[in-house]
């Protein structure tokens, strides 16, 4: 019998721990500091990321010294590769960025506490188990950890009513799609004994792909992953929660959350389920085409900036399920690659939303932000970049991430899938483009700059400079990709 | 220097924006000033291009290559034929001129605005440039931005709806174009075992003409939309009346020929049986002849000056495609010769537009009436434009339309015929307008005291004129310069063309011009 929590499982654990730990400090810290001084623990918050970071690339440099492709812990419940180091430094960049950019939006919000920064790392630390996770009970629980602070943090604006509605949805929705969740692994069990995914999918694979109980299994997990990825018909929570949560959240919501639930998606699809693919493409293909359906077409008039992103996101979860349903070596690598230019893009078009925010004024309905180019036109420049890149129009990094799913889509044969996929570009240029006309065409209400902070700046900064310069020189970012593909 | 003297003449106009970018907004006339300086200088570093190519060489020179993206296979990868050449220096020109006619029409905003204008200068270029596909379509998706921003903010009452519309227009089109692109590089890959967007690698394929077909279909709604074909074309009339001057003379001199471009360095080449199936060539043709003679009738029947133009230009461009699937080379190398002579006469009619428009406000054809008595310069360019439009002997239209003719004639007599009612047409609606603007006795008092042309304006004119006199009187070193590109384009489309072409009929397109004067 292998002995209990080796040095070896140390080590691969080490990530989540300095995650919850420094979660934990911050909790602690918070009692010490003053009221005002509360943006000192972006520092704290930062120095966990380091050490984070730190040991992600040891983890790296220790599978490549060694020339493994993966490291396997705890009896093979927890898995270091390509893949998880992939996806973990995607989460890393998410939670410092909105740790950045989160001090003056609480501040003004008039909800300045610490635990905020907590709940962002542990829900960091819930993610990284999504990611390394290749057990069913690892990863349900990386999956709640990092779903119960989100409840929490969707509903921080303990005075606003929308807050606490969008907490208490999520919440109800996302209970009950857990339960779906279980209920699939519950069977899974059942079927192969183990937890382990290499057992599960061993179990399905010596089965008939349309096997009653597989498929049982295979649909019940399937709904549960979608709620996470807010595909149609599982997509209601979504709209609602990133209107009412606070913008910072809604940020972190919509790109963390979304790259954590496709890891933990990709694992199970291209794990356990991977035998029984002829079963659940079909399926996976229907709702790729109604998410993209319901996204694109129910964006296109909203005017609440937020509710607009949260349905366009909506529709970029239909795109990367195209990459699985492709399935092929391009595909997968199409999904990475989509999940790392959709985190900054997205993240970027949020963070210019939180800066709208005044002390008097939400700043969400694109009256607010009419004539930014008259009021800051370095924030609508990079708006307008970051748009482009949603839409997907070279040479922003967004087109990179539809250029891998559109030629995966051509490689596998999937033409009328690729046709649709194309057209939504079509259509998605018309919801951002009300945005666009809005910033430069329309004449703003009032000439006030926009509120800004060092962190808000950098924060900006940093999207902008990745979402163009991906766009324009991905290589390096591409060969990041395919490491991560290496299992 | 020498080797990189295309991206020079690429980046030219991107290193002027950065520059212009630095300049604070409120000094609106040192903006204007470098702006006009960055076109003037993108042209005249353009003309080197002229006297350095080797109009006897076939194939595509002055080529620069460098890695770009390795792991998709996509190079910087530029370089230029006889067809290419062309266009760059209409593009060039056309770019300058365009920025010089705006001095006073634009007041507000003019730092974007002419940021816009750089911007797109590069796009444009690069579309002609590119030789490997990627590249090519960053270029082709990135002129849109600017082009939406120039009708959407200077433009006119109804510039939301037109901008939104060329932008969707394209975008669908070209996202289609898109597949047909990444359909091609994957069956590279699957043939030659390596993946690359580079033309003369893909050419190399050997599709079955099933799938020659699909991708066809695919790349043609991309440049369809774009030239646009008939009945594609309902994002043009919108677009051009609304854009500003300079917008419309840059959407129509130079955007439009990116979809005729990409017919001919495209479609031809890469897809040589789809583009020689019956089928295909049979609905391309009567899409042209439709557009000729539909795009001709409704600008008789428009009453906004500017509309009317806007439809004869899908009358015109009807001809480039025409002469495109002809598939000879009197018929492309009349395309070529005529997309040339449309941006400088159709740029010239929006010019002439633009001069009035910003004295009266109005399009209104009735509005106007014996303007000639007021403004005699203004009648005297706006009659060579006109008449270089309607294809006169000694001015470029006729060039141009002539060649064309002669090559459908050899394709079809049938088409000929019926494409010659549009050269009649086109001569009934222009002249038609001259009369009723120019002629006759001033009708309308307002009029009575119009400013004559200023020597900025007419600086704006007179290169083109000249242009257009020196095609019309002398086309030959035209010709010499597209007998190569064509030549292979033709050899590629129809194998053994040129060795049946002992037949009399076949003569060398400029020897035919030269034997009709």
């Amino acid at each position: 019998m292998s002995s209990f929590y080796t040095a070896s499982d140390h080590f691969v654990l080490i990530p989540a721990i300095m995650l919850a730990l420094f979660g934990c400090a911050v909790l602690l810290f918070d009692l010490l500091v003053e009221p005002r001084q509360r943006k000192y623990l972006v520092l704290l918050v930062t120095a966990g990321e380091i050490f984070t970071g730190v040991a992600l690339v040891r983890q790296q440099m220790y599978l490549s010294a060694n020339g493994l492709s993966q490291l396997a812990a705890f009896q093979g419940s927890l898995t270091v590769d390509g893949f998880a180091i992939f996806f973990n430094w995607i989460f890393l960049a998410a939670t410092l960025i909105v740790a950045m950019v989160s001090y003056k939006y609480l501040d003004i919000a008039g909800e300045h506490h610490g635990e905020y920064y907590g709940l962002l790392l542990l829900a960091q630390c819930g993610m990284f188990f999504l990611a390394a996770g290749t057990d069913l009970i690892t990863l349900f629980i990386g999956l709640e950890l990092m779903a119960l602070c989100f409840y929490v943090m969707v509903g921080f604006l303990r005075t606003e009513k929308r807050s606490n509605e969008a907490a208490m949805k999520y919440l109800l929705l996302g209970a009950f799609s857990s339960g779906f969740l279980v209920y699939g692994f519950s069977v899974m069990y059942g079927i192969s004994g183990s937890t382990k995914l290499a057992d599960v999918a061993s179990a399905i694979g010596s089965r008939q792909p349309w096997d009653p109980v597989v498929f049982l299994a295979m649909v019940t997990t399937t709904v549960g992953l979608l709620f996470k990825i807010s595909a149609v018909p599982f997509h209601m929570w979504a709209p609602d929660a990133y209107e009412g949560a606070p913008t910072t959240v809604t940020a972190y919501l919509s790109v963390a959350s979304k790259a954590a639930s496709m890891a933990f998606l990709l694992r199970i699809f291209l794990g356990p389920l991977a035998p029984a693919r002829v079963s659940w493409e079909w399926l996976l293909s229907a709702v790729a085409i109604a998410t993209m359906t319901v996204g694109n077409l129910a964006a296109i008039n909203q005017n609440n900036i937020k509710r607009l992103l949260a349905y366009s996101s909506i529709s970029h979860a239909g795109y990367m399920l195209l990459g699985l349903i492709a399935g092929n070596d391009t595909g997968i690598k199409g999904v990475a690659v989509y999940v790392l230019v959709y985190t900054f893009m997205n993240l970027g078009a949020f963070l210019v939303v939180v800066a709208l925010r005044r002390k008097d004024i939400i700043g969400e309905e694109l009256d607010d932000i009419a004539g930014l180019i008259h009021r800051s036109p370095g924030y609508a420049s990079l708006m307008l970049i970051f748009l482009l890149s949603l839409a997907g129009i070279p040479p922003t990094a967004g087109f990179l991430g539809k250029y891998y799913i559109f030629l995966s889509l051509v490689e596998t044969q999937h033409y009328t899938l690729a046709v649709i996929a194309v057209l939504y570009v079509a259509v998605a240029i018309y919801y951002y483009f009300r945005i666009v006309r809005a910033m430069f065409i329309r004449d703003a209400a009032d000439r006030v700059p926009l509120a800004s902070s060092l962190g808000l700046r950098v924060a900006l900064g940093v999207s902008g400079v990745l979402t163009l310069g991906i766009g324009i020189y991905p290589e390096p970012f591409l060969q990041m990709a395919q490491v991560s593909l290496m299992r | 220097m020498d080797q990189h003297l295309l991206s020079l003449v690429l980046f030219t106009p991107l290193a002027g924006l950065v520059v212009l970018l630095l300049i604070p907004s409120r000094q609106k006339d040192l903006i204007r000033v470098w702006a006009n300086l960055v076109g003037f200088v993108g042209f005249l570093i353009s003309l080197p291009l002229v006297s350095r190519f080797d109009r006897s060489a076939g194939g595509f020179q002055m080529v620069e290559r460098a890695g770009w993206i390795p792991s998709l296979g996509a190079q910087y990868l530029v370089g230029i034929d006889g067809i290419s050449l062309l266009l760059i220096m209409l593009t060039t020109l056309v770019g300058f001129l365009a920025i010089l006619s705006s001095w006073t029409a634009i007041q507000d905003r003019v730092k974007e605005y002419y940021a816009m204008f750089l911007l797109l200068q590069t796009g444009m270029l690069g579309v002609f440039m590119a030789l490997d596909f990627f590249l090519f379509y960053v270029f082709w998706e990135l002129v849109l931005v600017p082009m939406y921003f120039i009708i959407g903010v200077w433009g006119g009452p109804r510039k939301l709806y037109a901008a939104i519309k060329f932008f969707l227009y394209t975008l669908a089109g070209s996202v289609l174009m898109l597949l047909g692109i990444l359909t091609l590089y994957f069956q590279h890959a699957q043939q030659f075992g390596s993946y690359t967007f580079e033309i003369s690698e893909l050419m190399k394929l050997d599709l079955p003409l099933g799938m020659q077909q699909w991708v066809f279909w695919a790349f043609f709604l991309g440049f369809a939309i774009k030239v646009p074909m008939f009945p594609f074309h309902t994002w043009l009339p919108d677009a051009h009346v609304e854009a500003p001057t300079a917008g419309s003379v840059i959407l129509a001199s130079v955007l439009l020929k990116m979809g005729t471009y990409g017919f001919i360095r495209f479609s031809l080449p890469l897809l040589p049986k789809a583009s020689m199936d019956a089928t295909i060539v049979k609905t391309l043709a009567v899409l042209s002849i439709i557009g000729i003679i539909y795009g001709a009738l409704v600008s008789l029947m428009q009453a906004d000056w500017k509309k009317l133009v806007a439809y004869s230009s899908v009358s015109h461009l009807g001809f480039c495609t025409l002469g495109i699937f002809a598939l000879n080379p009197n018929g492309l190398a009349g395309s070529v010769m005529q997309q040339l002579n449309h941006g400088i006469s159709t740029g010239m009619l929006f010019l002439i537009i633009g001069v009035l428009y910003e004295r009266r406000h109005t399009r209104e054809i009735a509005e106007y009436g014996g303007l000639a008595h007021v403004m005699p310069k203004y009648a005297v360019v706006f009659a060579i434009a006109m008449l270089s439009s309607a294809g006169l002997p000694l001015l470029n239209g006729f060039v141009g339309e002539f060649t064309i003719l002669q090559g459908a004639f050899e394709a079809s007599h049938v088409w000929a015929a019926f494409a010659v009612t549009g050269v009649i047409l086109g001569a009934a609606y222009l002249l038609w307008l001259y009369q009723r603007t120019m002629l006759g006795q001033v009708t309308n008092g307002k009029n009575l005291h119009l400013a004559d042309l200023s020597p900025r304006e007419l600086a704006v004119f007179l290169p083109l004129m000249a242009w257009a006199l020196w095609i019309g009187v002398y086309p030959k070193p035209y010709f010499e310069i597209l007998e190569k590109p064509v030549a292979q384009i033709v050899e590629r489309v129809r194998p053994g063309y040129f060795q049946g072409a002992a037949q009399a009929a076949r003569t060398s397109p400029a020897e035919v011009v030269a034997g009709v004067r």
